[in-house]
């Protein structure tokens, strides 16, 4: 269950709460242009209870705490790659139970109502970390685990995860001579996840900032385990400009290549801009603007090719049509 | 710390398992987080039925995974918890990355770890192949010998990990000890519950962020601190020499808090690290661990009533390894046999015998060491193969003889 009054952040608000609760001083070693940074601060604006971050290894982890430096403004804890939605799981037992007894009252530098946030790379949560975030959703942790996707394992340079997308060029799927790319699709990540029955499901692009911030504060008051998968812009990995960030995760949403959507309790429903191409079909526009501000796409875009091009079409009309008749259209 | 008087004990029929179990129920646990694996399950089962009764107030996670068992306990700990876990064998094995993890950034977690030998072949039954193999990696490991110490190193081990801030390994015996039925004397709830308080949190100082204030070591939104950071070639050594330290700094904590259970229990171990037995005049030695060592001292006493002067010691604590107590002890003796339940292949001898004979290097008088590697897998070491080794080491004192890994139970 989600709560009925559904938050409507305004600009101005935001603006301020950026100035208070800034999660990640400047000074981290994030790409320009990567998006996990965007979505780190807008799930902290979105937060309405202090936060506990537990992140899994990666880019935002090996970026953002270079001992003896941390950007971390807020209480953080990293184990390993696999294992951050196990870390989460104990952390919030913990809390519940010392809660429960009163434990840090009168302790004035103790404070123990707070929301778990766990954030994992597209590696740590199709792959390796899939069976931790599986158990601590069956067992109804209340933790908000945000997946962000920049579609491959980016911290070790570039290897295809099981969120890479078809035709893609990584370091282990390079554009050989027989073989193209990754040939192989993306796992239906929200599909499995919905599949556990947790009360809130939902897909973000941080380029609709509106949309992501309801989306993680909805996540935060879901009463028990939320999941969102973010999209999330890799200019390095992608071989996209820097400045072509925000417009890529914009195209994604517009060529139905990541749509946005939400699941409550099981029931689908589109928002944003993904709403009014449902409604107006001739909005949608072809993958080809999206795969061409990219290098890792670039192959594609040969003579000999172009059937890869169609192939992707396909099956993101596939993916769409399955949406809509999810999402009641 | 408060420690009370000597008080009245129950004695219950409880196997090593339900021992430890009811060391948890009484220990103020308020995380607890494990998966089952035989022969540790008993564990996990009355933990389940403490809590499912309302005996005991605990978030218990059955987690899908060892894995996620270790991984929870430290994010609990982390929290501010007192957590503990339980395992053996594959089990402490798929927790070998989180075990050093757990270690380095000094999180005080306790797990029982019940002896069982490694795959492959599977094998259910006890051998020392399992901690053994994380010997390593960092955490403090204290080998029961019966079902009584077992509890009793569980309720120490809360007070050991919090004050050294290192988690804590009690091993004891697959089905030897997890499985029998033994008579345990069980303090009061209360009288442990004392002892072993309510976790108290560390304070430290971060003087860059915080200036003079002591701030609680933990995730708190009071006062955030990063853990688990990115520590390259610049830090990452000093970090691991301040962590050897540590365990080196365990060593008086360990003793301290054993002489604290001996006021409230009558039981002592002293001298807590290795324990003699009839070994002052001592021609030869058998060093071991754990259960085996109880037959080792009934044989003992055999032979000395047939006027061979034979001794035992019985390693307790493993990690930190007591070097300078071992080179002591055995300065007197001309020929020891090491006990090894484990191997490790291709060396030159089994875990504890590499150990042994290292810290005997630095000694004046080197005894003569020989390893007797026996019960892999479960299988028995009788009486009569003690008295085979107590007297193959008796004849090795006239002449030295090679090689130095013997098998004690193997069919050649
Ligand atoms: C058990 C284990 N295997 C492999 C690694 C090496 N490793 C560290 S980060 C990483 C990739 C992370 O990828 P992803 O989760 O997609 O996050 P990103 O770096 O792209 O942000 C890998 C493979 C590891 N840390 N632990």
């Amino acid at each position: 269950m989600v709560a009925k009054a559904v938050w409507r952040p305004d600009i101005k608000e935001l603006a301020r709460i950026e100035g208070q609760k800034r999660p990640v001083e400047s000074g981290h070693r994030l790409c320009a242009g990567c998006g996990a940074g965007i979505i780190i601060r807008q799930i902290a604006m979105a937060a309405r209870k202090p936060l506990v971050w537990i992140n899994a290894t990666g880019c935002v982890e090996v970026a953002t705490t270079i001992f003896p430096y941390t950007s971390w403004n807020i209480p953080w804890a990293h184990n390993a790659f696999e294992n951050a939605a196990a870390v989460g799981s104990g952390v919030e037992a913990a809390r519940k139970k010392l809660a429960r007894v009163n434990r840090f009252d009168g302790d004035p530098d103790v404070e123990l109502d707070y929301d778990v946030i766990v954030l994992g790379g597209d590696g740590g949560t199709y792959d390796i970390g899939l069976q931790a975030i599986s158990g601590a959703f069956e067992r109804r942790h209340k933790i908000m685990y945000v997946l962000y996707d920049n579609e491959a394992y980016m911290n070790t340079g570039i290897q295809r995860s099981g969120g890479t997308p078809f035709g893609a060029r990584t370091t282990t799927t390079p554009v050989g001579k027989v073989i193209k790319g990754k040939p192989l699709f993306k796992k239906p990540i929200m599909d499995i996840m919905v599949a556990h029955g947790i009360p809130y499901a939902a897909t973000v692009s941080p380029a609709y900032w509106n949309d992501a911030l309801v989306k993680f504060r909805k996540g935060f008051e879901a009463e028990g385990p939320a999941f969102i998968h973010a999209f999330s812009t890799c200019p390095l990995g992608w071989g996209s400009a820097p400045e072509d960030t925000v417009k890529i995760m914009k195209l994604a949403v517009e060529t139905c290549v990541f749509p946005l959507y939400e699941v409550v309790d099981g029931e689908y429903r589109l928002t944003g801009p993904s709403v009014s191409i449902a409604k107006n079909p001739d909005r949608k526009k072809p993958v080809e603007e999206y795969l061409k501000l990219q290098g890792r796409f670039r192959h594609m875009f040969k003579p000999e090719n172009k059937w890869m091009i169609e192939k992707f079409q396909e099956w993101v009309d596939r993916q769409w049509e399955t949406l809509l008749k999810k999402a009641g259209y | 710390m408060v420690v009370q008087k000597l008080v009245s004990q129950t004695m219950m029929a409880l196997n090593g398992d339900e021992a430890v179990a009811w060391a948890v129920k009484q220990s103020n646990v308020d995380v607890v987080a494990a998966y089952p694996i035989t022969p540790q399950t008993i564990i996990v089962e009355r933990i389940s039925e403490f809590v499912h009764n309302g005996e005991v107030d605990m978030e218990f996670i059955r987690v899908e995974s060892e894995h996620s068992a270790l991984s929870a306990s430290w994010g609990a700990a982390l929290a501010g918890a007192r957590a503990f876990t339980a395992t053996a064998a594959n089990g402490l094995a798929l927790m070998w990355e989180i075990l050093y993890i757990t270690a380095s950034t000094r999180t005080p977690v306790v797990m029982a770890v019940v002896n069982r030998a490694l795959s492959a072949p599977i094998n259910i039954h006890n051998d020392h192949s399992d901690s053994m193999g994380a010997r390593d990696s960092g955490w403090i490991q204290i080998y029961s010998e019966d079902a009584q110490e077992a509890y009793d190193n569980t309720i120490m081990a809360f007070r050991i990990a919090e004050e050294a801030m290192l988690p804590v390994m009690v091993t004891l015996d697959g089905f030897t000890i997890s499985h029998t039925l033994q008579n345990v004397s069980v303090l009061p709830d209360e009288v442990v519950s004392n002892f072993v308080g309510i976790r108290k949190i560390p304070r430290i100082k971060l003087p860059h962020i915080y200036g003079e204030k002591e701030i609680p070591l933990m995730l708190n939104p009071k006062y955030p601190i990063s853990f688990g950071p990115l520590d390259l070639f610049d830090y990452y050594f000093e970090h691991k020499v301040q962590q050897n330290e540590a365990m080196k700094a365990s060593i008086p904590i360990i003793e301290k808090v054993h002489r604290e259970f001996a006021e409230i229990s009558g039981r002592s171990y002293e001298p807590v690290h290795m324990i003699p037995y009839k070994t002052e005049d001592a021609d030869v030695v058998l060093l071991g661990l754990s259960s085996t060592m109880s037959v080792v001292r009934k044989v003992v006493d055999e032979l000395r009533s047939e006027g061979k002067k034979v001794g035992a010691i019985r390693l307790r604590v493993f990690r930190p390894f007591p070097a300078d107590m071992i080179r002591k002890e055995l300065s007197k003796i001309s020929t020891v046999g090491i006990l090894d339940r484990s191997l490790s292949f291709g060396a030159e001898g089994g875990p504890v015998f590499m150990e042994v004979r290292s810290a005997l290097y630095s000694s004046s008088s080197k005894p003569t060491v020989y390893d007797y590697v026996y019960g892999l897998g479960g299988r028995d070491l009788p009486p009569k193969l003690i008295k085979k080794a107590f007297n193959e080491l008796l004849e090795a004192r006239e002449e030295p003889e090679k090689p130095v890994i013997k098998y004690l139970g193997v069919r050649e």
